[in-house]
């Protein structure tokens, strides 16, 4: 039994492992986890990883989840390209940086379009305020400027002149309000040039199949969502809409 | 070279840098930022950081720390335990070379940003940070909100990652505990005693302080665990504006 990665690419952090683990030609079985149809909560998948989220890593015995951890653990396993995770220390360190920052700022604002747009009025069947989805955007903003500040700056890639885990992990995430016609690429010269230098390393066509679910996800709102996880669910969205 | 760590007590990050320094001896000047006292605002400072880190409420509670070493500046705490780790070629239990066990480490430091930080933050910017700053009592059904979101964190902490070990990677303190334990310390510090009627908590919290030393422990947590001892009138009044708006209601 080799390496399983549990997936749906309609979630951000699994496309980046995804991406990666192409990208890098590592072996592993696809193993989808459809989030719509609630598979993530059913106890099957709790054996992998009981934080019940995507994506998740399964090698013999050994469990992993989180994001991070996953592209850290395929970069070292199978000895990918230096620059993805450079060895030299201030350069590695500042993948790190990102990565950390990442989290509470990119990852918190980015994904919340989708949700506001498209997932709580399929989940509820209520469509929010235009001023909600202004106030996500407004959030996003500034995340998207110190990043353009902060992490790229002047640089062709975050780290220097080539890609790293640090961009991969942006990019997935901005894609996401991409997907539900939030722009955000516009009036943003520095960021775009950054996305089609993201995309050229990745390699064109793989970055597509990875975002071809987040790219048409209009299309899902005919799609039939899992009862149980619409109560699962009740809570979050109830917060999300205050 | 001399390594330059700017530290306010207050914070946890901030704390978890001061442990592992002090304790793997890295030589460091100690550089004492007073966040409430707004001199992570000064120039000088934002020449460090470009972030200019304020107690943002966004997540990190009064956090900024950086390191100064030829002229590179990593903000994240994160990020300078990782290459304090590296530079200094620290003891393997702290970030172990054996992959699986690395891997529940990062694991660990990826997770805990958005739940056991952001939740204990959460409860210390509640009952202390907005009373500070706006001058009015906390709000008790924002506190037990707040209290009941770490526990859900908690219950996860505890079930994935501590389990029955005695570390959260196994037999050895790692940068998770310490990273865990200064997260924790932050509610203990406002008068939220969440080790109460967690005893597998309690045990693996004095295995830390046992593995990290009482005293450096000790040390490290004296001011926030005398946080009560900050007042209003400490809040200078452009400080107290800054801060406001980026407290939400």
């Amino acid at each position: 039994m080799g390496l399983e990665l549990y997936l749906d690419l309609l979630s951000q952090p699994c496309r980046a492992v995804y991406i990666f683990a192409k990208k890098n030609n590592v072996p592993f079985e696809f193993k989808h986890v459809e989030l719509f149809k609630g598979q993530h909560y059913r106890e099957e998948f709790g054996k992998v990883n009981i934080l019940k989220k995507v994506p998740a890593l399964k090698d013999g015995v050994f469990t992993l989840a989180e994001s991070t951890a996953i592209l850290l653990y395929l970069s070292r396993k199978y000895n990918t390209p230096d620059h993805w995770y450079p060895s030299d220390t201030q350069k590695r360190a500042r993948v790190d940086e990102y990565l950390s920052w990442h989290h509470t700022n990119i990852r918190g604002n980015a994904g919340k379009a989708l949700w506001i747009k498209v997932l709580i009025p399929l989940f509820t069947g209520q469509t929010l305020p235009p001023e909600k989805l202004q106030e996500v955007m407004d959030e996003l903003a500034i995340s998207l400027k110190q990043f353009e500040e902060k992490f790229l700056q002047d640089k062709p890639f975050i780290v220097g002149s080539e890609i790293s885990l640090a961009d991969l992990m942006a990019i997935v995430e901005l894609m996401q309000p991409i997907g539900v016609g939030c722009a955000i690429f516009e009036d943003r010269p520095k960021l775009s040039e950054w996305r089609n230098r993201v995309e050229e390393a990745v390699g064109k066509e793989l970055f597509q199949e990875a975002h071809e679910i987040i790219l048409n996800i209009k299309e899902l709102s005919n799609i039939q969502i899992d009862p149980q996880l619409k109560e699962h669910l009740a809570p979050v969205l109830r917060k999300m809409m205050k | 070279m001399v390594v330059e760590l700017f530290l306010d007590l207050r914070s946890q990050p901030c704390r978890a840098l001061f442990i592992f320094a002090k304790k793997n001896n890295i030589p460091f000047e100690f550089k004492d930022v007073e966040l409430l006292k707004g001199h992570h605002l000064s120039e000088e400072f934002g020449k460090v950081n470009v972030l200019k880190k304020v107690p943002a409420p966004l997540i990190h509670c009064l956090s900024p720390q950086h390191l100064t070493s030829a002229c590179y500046v990593p903000c994240s705490d994160i990020a300078i335990l990782l290459y304090l780790s590296r530079k200094f070629n620290t003891p393997d239990h702290w970030y172990p070379s054996d992959l699986q066990k690395r891997a529940r480490v990062d694991e660990y430091l990826s997770w805990q940003h958005t739940t056991i930080r952001e939740k204990g933050c959460k409860i210390f910017i509640t009952k202390v940070l907005v009373p500070l700053v706006v001058g009015q009592p906390f709000s008790p059904e924002k506190l037990e909100e707040a209290v009941e979101e770490l526990n859900s964190a908690l219950k996860q902490f505890e079930e994935k990652f501590l389990q029955d070990k005695p570390f959260i990677v196994g037999n050895e303190i790692s940068l998770a505990d310490l990273v865990a334990i200064v997260e924790l310390m932050q509610p203990v510090g406002c008068g939220c005693d969440i080790f109460e009627n967690r005893p597998k908590l309690v045990e693996w919290r004095s295995r830390v302080e046992e593995a990290v030393g009482k005293e450096l422990f000790q040390q490290a947590h004296e001011i926030i665990l005398n946080v009560k001892n900050m007042s209003t009138t400490q809040l200078p009044p452009e400080l107290r504006e800054h801060v406001k708006q980026f407290l939400k209601p």
